[in-house]
């Protein structure tokens, strides 16, 4: 009986999230090196249509009430009996507000080890992961029996980990889950922003090197010579300098732009799963360290006060 | 209420991170450790839940540089109780530290649990759901705000796309701490010096570490740049000309 | 035989009526007057006696000479006409009540008589007249010309209080020649020639024919002498009351170098929370203001944003010292914006006439803010790095001699080896990568002038300056601990450095530990040394046209105006100087923290309103500056102000080593 390589599948509000696709790509890749089943674990209530696109070699579908919107106890407790029953090799789990929730806590229920933000794995099936802010990788080999680990994306395009034949659907009875001590209320929708960042065609992006809310004007002046829009990185949001909709990132949207112009953007992992996927990535870092410029297609540690408003005249002119 | 807070410190990124000869871990001889800026975030939401409803907040680290300075700040901020966990923790990882954490929580009995979601040096997991789980007490992650309720806590969950959940959660409980509703509010240094007089740290002595559930790293290394980007040379309008033809190119002029 | 007829058609009901009005006139005056004087005494104490004599000089030079006053032509001239005028004839009153009930009452014999009552009268006609014409010069200023430092006071009452005061002084003079006039008109004295305008105006009444003289007299008289009363008894509750604070003011100044700060005072908590905590020096800081507004002209911030009038602030002060309605300092009486605005430039305290220490106030304002965390969230983050890092731009202090890397000879290390001038080089020098290239050009004009100079590598901290300004005390004095402590480590005869911030905090603010404070030099001062000896030698003269932009910390603050100038002169430059130059600088607006806080926005940027003043200097090429801050504040200003072609911006240093 081969091993089986689990994928948790993220869904949210009756859409698979990203990071499933991601993950099924890895599994798949792990599939290559070391054998073994891609299994996707879906689990909630009426959500079976999702497992059409998973590109996986079988889908594990657990249904109940008490899983129709995502809680960590409810899950965890899921997945435990999931996991004790079929010991697969590795359980794949996002690194995100999801998988993060109950990853690690069902290798301390389990006794088994979690790995946490690995971007990829090795030709050789050995895990890599992202640490530190993006600046320290660290590979090993995937304990044995059983490896619970979290996944970061950037390793693996997405579409890899679709499919256009939808994959076999087993259905698995729920373990009894009672005693539930968390439970969703209700959800709020992000503030409806006057631009959709993601339908944009050129994205003019800010980070902490604009330093100042006022030095948001220029880029704005960009933005609008350009007829482009502005979006920015975490810390900027956080200051209340743009509101969410604005953010690209982890927390905030994913974009996929024809260029994307990161101004005094570092280029921290959080955010870069927000934009790697643009055509044409031109960062503008006085750092010439900055992770950022490992993404981009065009770089320059040139002062973006001193580009930007040279850009922007030249911008004018030429239109 | 009773609200503890748990903490730990991780690599500075300001400094230049190596790997040591072993190549498995990271250089000390260069590092700085400093506060997980999530922590400081569960640090200000437990203060904040203390100014709106009383109760009694409690700090807590193991021996690190740089631990006594946060005590004290957390201290000067409104932090009734300061624990320090002492002993050798070279080589801690998420596993080890949260059951060292779970003997003294298990000890004071909290209603509420605040640490960071996560650090940027996790390997195995985040400390938040490996401390509820010792604990046998539900966890939340990626908080950035709550309500108390009656015998539980409301909070706000995110999620990808400035999507919010609220989320009901029975008490006790963990919650890791996303972002704080305001950020770490400033202590003025003299303050912090005057508390240095007159509040005072426990110290809890640990002996043998755990380990188990960790990570074992066979090559830790600084990525290199699979493709790095082509640098555009010059100055201002230089690289704005370029810039401008990259835009025609891709045609988005 | 000329002899003043006092009381001349003066009824005795009069008289006596006048004495006893006197009477309540003197005792409500010395109530208003002591009520001020406990209302200052309820300041925290601060010794301000020493030097008692050097007080004493300048007290009197200031008042007698109007020195400061005189600074501003017109207003100064105004000001000290009306000012001797009123006090020779408030003179005159006080010897003719002598002459009246001193001497000739007691002594049977009167002063004024003969030739000394001529020149009496001679003295106080012709100074009656200047009063006049002061007033008069006062009235069409304040309500034709309408400057602006006079409009829009933020306190209820005071124009009231301004009208009040001239309209006063105005009707005594008026009423006092129209007085001598009608006695003049009527009695007709030989000697009346010798009050020419009294004579002018008993010629009017005569030629008028008027019989009733006699009564008209007595009724101005009376009108003449209740005016003086009343300006006597309101004296302690309007403006007029700066007659005796200003002069105590002057008296009770800090001779500390004003580039001391006062500390921080522990005893309840650091800065003012509450106008109680100010020391009563501060107090009367306060109520010897008279609202000239001078500050306010000169104040960049007011001139940029908008947000701050050092003018408003005494204003409001003083205000809510009397008031009884319960407002707090902070937030309802004054702004977190107003106090976050103050670059310290000083030069509100340069122009000041009452003498004003603006600054000290400000920063305690602000040692509460920062105590209590209200900062924006940019001057938190740099707090945070400065106290964590030793610098504001929250980079790791192993970074901070990196632009040392691959300099051939390689610099000097100060800890290590002993050398003669220690370059304290500056957090701006050293981390900002505009600057990297005048540091290390700094560092050849040194090499070249075979100056032996090392520096402390990592060992430096940010000197603290604009630490201590901002009002975080703990770690200013954290940062000038560790810097201390790295000093005493090394050997070297003198300490040089490039900026003026830096400069001011070492010369005039570190203790060194009691050990003696080693010899501080500003990097201009050094190289005039040198050119002066023939150790710095230039091989070529520079012919730019320039403008020299002084800076605050060096200029105001430490008096070095010459140095640099001579510096310039022995490049080759020609200097041509900006209106507002050497004491009357106007500040980049980097200062006082500013460089770390969010600008609001506002009509136009201090530094913008600089370069445009330098801009109409006709050709003018260069701007020079000799400090880090102001090289980012100034080429920023050139860009956002389109003055690119016109203008460019060099630090001093960068001359001296292009003329090399």
């Amino acid at each position: 009986m081969s091993q089986t390589l689990f994928v948790v599948i993220e869904h949210l509000r009756g859409q698979v999230a990203e990071i499933s696709y991601v993950m099924l790509a890895a599994a798949r890749q792990l599939a290559k090196s070391a054998g073994g089943d891609v299994v996707a674990v879906l689990l909630g209530q009426n959500a079976q249509e999702l497992a059409a696109s998973l590109a996986a070699d079988r889908v594990l579908y657990m249904e109940d009430a008490s899983l129709a919107e995502f809680t960590s106890d409810a899950y965890q407790a899921a997945l435990a009996a999931l996991i004790k029953e079929h010991n697969p090799r590795v359980v794949l789990f996002g690194h995100s507000s999801l998988g993060m929730d109950i990853a690690s806590g069902l290798s301390a229920k389990l006794g088994l080890p979690v790995i946490s933000s690995c971007r990829s794995f090795s030709t050789d099936g050995k895990f890599i992961c992202q640490i530190c802010g993006g600046k320290i990788m660290a590979e090993g080999e995937i304990p044995a029996p059983t490896a619970l680990i979290t996944m970061v994306p950037g390793g693996y395009k997405s579409e890899l980990g679709r499919s256009t034949q939808a994959p076999p659907v087993t259905p698995i009875a729920a373990p009894a889950l009672d005693g539930l001590r968390v439970s969703v209320k209700n959800y709020i929708e992000p503030e409806a922003g006057d631009v959709d960042i993601a339908k944009e065609a050129v994205l003019v992006s800010v980070g902490r090197g604009i330093q100042t809310k006022d030095n948001l004007d220029l880029a704005n002046e960009l933005a609008g010579a350009l007829g482009a829009a502005v979006s920015a990185s975490r810390p900027v949001v956080d200051q209340g300098w743009l509101p969410t909709s604005r953010l690209v990132g982890k927390s905030g949207k994913r974009v996929k732009p024809k260029i994307y112009l990161a101004l005094g953007i570092s280029g921290a992992p959080e955010h870069v799963e927000g934009m790697s996927d643009s055509q044409v990535i031109i960062a503008i870092n006085t750092d010439p360290n900055a992770p950022i410029f490992n993404v981009a297609k065009f770089g320059s540690t040139i002062d973006m006060f001193d580009l930007v408003p040279a850009l922007t005249e030249k911008v004018k002119s030429a239109k | 209420m009773k609200i503890i807070v748990p903490v730990k410190f991780v690599p500075d990124l300001v400094e230049e991170l190596t790997i040591d000869s072993s190549g498995v871990t990271l250089d000390t001889a260069w590092l700085r450790l400093i506060i997980n800026e999530f922590d400081d975030h569960a640090v200000e939401q437990a203060i904040l839940l203390k100014e709106r409803g009383g109760g009694q907040v409690i700090v807590s680290t193991v021996e690190s540089e740089g631990a006594d300075d946060f005590l004290f700040t957390a201290a000067a901020k409104g932090a009734d109780q300061l624990i320090k966990l002492t002993g050798d923790f070279a080589g801690v990882n998420n596993h080890a530290l949260a059951r060292a954490y779970s003997g003294l929580l298990k000890e004071l009995n909290p209603d509420l649990v605040l640490t960071g979601v996560q650090a940027h040096n996790d390997l195995d997991g985040s400390l938040g759901p490996l401390l509820a789980e010792f604990l046998g007490m539900p966890y939340v992650g990626y908080v950035s705000g709550l309500t108390l309720a009656d015998g539980a806590v409301v909070v706000r969950k995110e999620y990808p796309g400035g999507l919010i959940a609220e989320v009901e959660v029975k008490l006790p409980a963990v919650l890791g701490i996303q972002a704080a509703e305001q950020p770490p509010r400033y202590i003025a240094y003299s303050k912090i010096r005057q508390v240095m007089g007159t509040a005072k740290v426990e110290e809890r002595p640990v002996t043998g570490l755990d380990l188990e559930g960790g990570v074992t790293v066979s090559r830790m290394f600084q990525p290199e740049a699979a493709e790095r980007a082509t640098m555009l040379e010059g100055d201002a309008n230089a690289v704005a000309d370029r810039i401008l033809a990259i835009f025609k190119e891709a045609g988005a002029l | 035989m000329p002899i003043r007829e006092t009381f001349w058609n003066i009824p005795h009901w009069a008289e006596i009526a006048q004495y006893i009005l006197a009477a309540v006139t003197i005792f409500v005056f010395l109530y208003g007057v002591g009520r001020r004087i406990l209302r200052w005494r309820k300041g925290r104490p601060e010794k301000r006696t020493s030097q008692f004599w050097k007080r004493i000089r300048s007290a009197i030079v200031q008042v007698v000479v109007q020195r400061r006053t005189l600074e501003e032509t017109y207003p100064g001239i105004m000001h000290f006409t009306i000012f001797w005028g009123m006090l020779v004839l408030a003179f005159g009153t006080a010897l003719a009540t002598v002459d009246w009930d001193v001497t000739h009452l007691f002594f049977g014999f009167q002063i004024l008589t003969g030739w000394v009552y001529i020149l009496f009268e001679l003295a106080l006609d012709i100074l009656g007249l200047l009063v006049i014409v002061g007033l008069g010069m006062a009235i069409y200023r304040r309500y034709v010309t309408r400057p602006v430092r006079l409009q829009n006071f933020p306190v209820k009452g005071l124009a009231g209080d301004d009208l009040y005061v001239l309209l006063m002084l105005s009707f005594i003079a008026i009423s006092g020649y129209l007085t001598e006039g009608l006695r003049l008109a009527v009695t007709q004295p030989d000697w009346a020639v010798w009050s020419p305008v009294g004579q002018l105006i008993a010629g009017a009444f005569l030629a008028l024919g008027d019989p009733n003289n006699q009564t008209l007299h007595l009724a101005i008289w009376i009108l003449h002498i209740l005016t003086a009363f009343i300006i006597l008894i309101s004296l302690p509750f309007t403006k007029l009351f700066h007659i005796f604070s200003v002069p105590l003011n002057i008296f009770f100044r800090s001779l500390e170098p004003v580039g001391a700060l006062p500390p921080a005072r522990s005893d309840v908590g650091p800065g003012v929370k509450e106008w109680r905590q100010f020391t009563w020096k501060q107090l009367l800081d306060f109520e010897s203001c008279t609202r000239c507004g001078r500050c306010q002209d000169v104040c960049p911030a007011f001139a940029g944003a908008g947000v701050l009038s050092p003018r408003d602030l005494m204003v409001k002060l003083e205000a809510h010292l009397w008031e009884r309605n319960g407002r707090s300092l902070h937030g309802d009486v004054i702004s977190n914006e107003e106090l976050w605005a103050c670059t310290t430039c000083r030069a509100c305290s340069q122009v000041c006439p009452a003498f004003i220490d603006h600054i000290a106030t400000f920063v305690d304002m602000r040692r509460f803010l920062v105590d209590q965390g209200s900062m924006d969230s940019t001057l938190q983050t740099a707090l945070v790095n400065l106290g964590r890092y030793g610098n504001s731009f929250g980079q790791s202090d192993r970074m901070r001699a990196k632009w040392t890397a691959n300099l051939q000879p390689p610099v000097k290390d100060a800890r290590r080896e002993p050398v003669e001038y220690l370059w304290f080089v500056g957090d701006y020098a050293s981390y900002s990568p505009t600057l990297s290239d005048v540091t290390r050009k700094t560092c050849e004009v040194f090499q070249k002038a075979g100056l032996n100079f090392g520096i402390l590598f990592d060992a430096e901290r940010n000197s603290g300056n604009d630490v201590r300004r901002v009002g975080e005390e703990g770690i200013f004095e954290m940062l000038a601990e560790k810097n201390m402590q790295a000093l005493s480590k090394c050997k070297f005869e003198t300490i040089v450095t490039t900026d003026p911030h830096t400069y001011n905090t070492l010369k005039n603010e570190y203790s060194f530990n009691g050990n003696g404070r080693p010899q501080i030099l500003h990097y201009t001062e050094l190289l005039t040394r040198l050119i002066a000896s023939g150790q710095l030698k230039f091989s070529r003269k520079l012919d730019y046209t320039v403008t020299y932009h002084d800076p605050c910390y060096l200029g105001r603050y430490n008096g070095i105006y010459d140095a640099p100038r001579n510096v310039l002169r022995a490049t080759g430059c020609t200097q041509v100087e900006m209106p507002r130059h050497g004491d009357r600088g106007f500040c980049c607006g980097a200062g006082g923290g500013r460089i770390w806080m969010e600008e609001k926005p506002g009509k136009e940027r201090p530094s913008e309103i600089r370069i445009r003043e330098a801009a109409a200097l006709e050709g003018v090429q260069t701007f020079v500056v000799a400090c880090p801050k102001d090289v980012t504040m100034f080429r920023d200003a050139v860009k956002t102000t389109g003055n690119e072609n016109r203008l460019q911006v060099k630090e001093l240093m960068e001359l001296v080593h292009e003329a090399l």
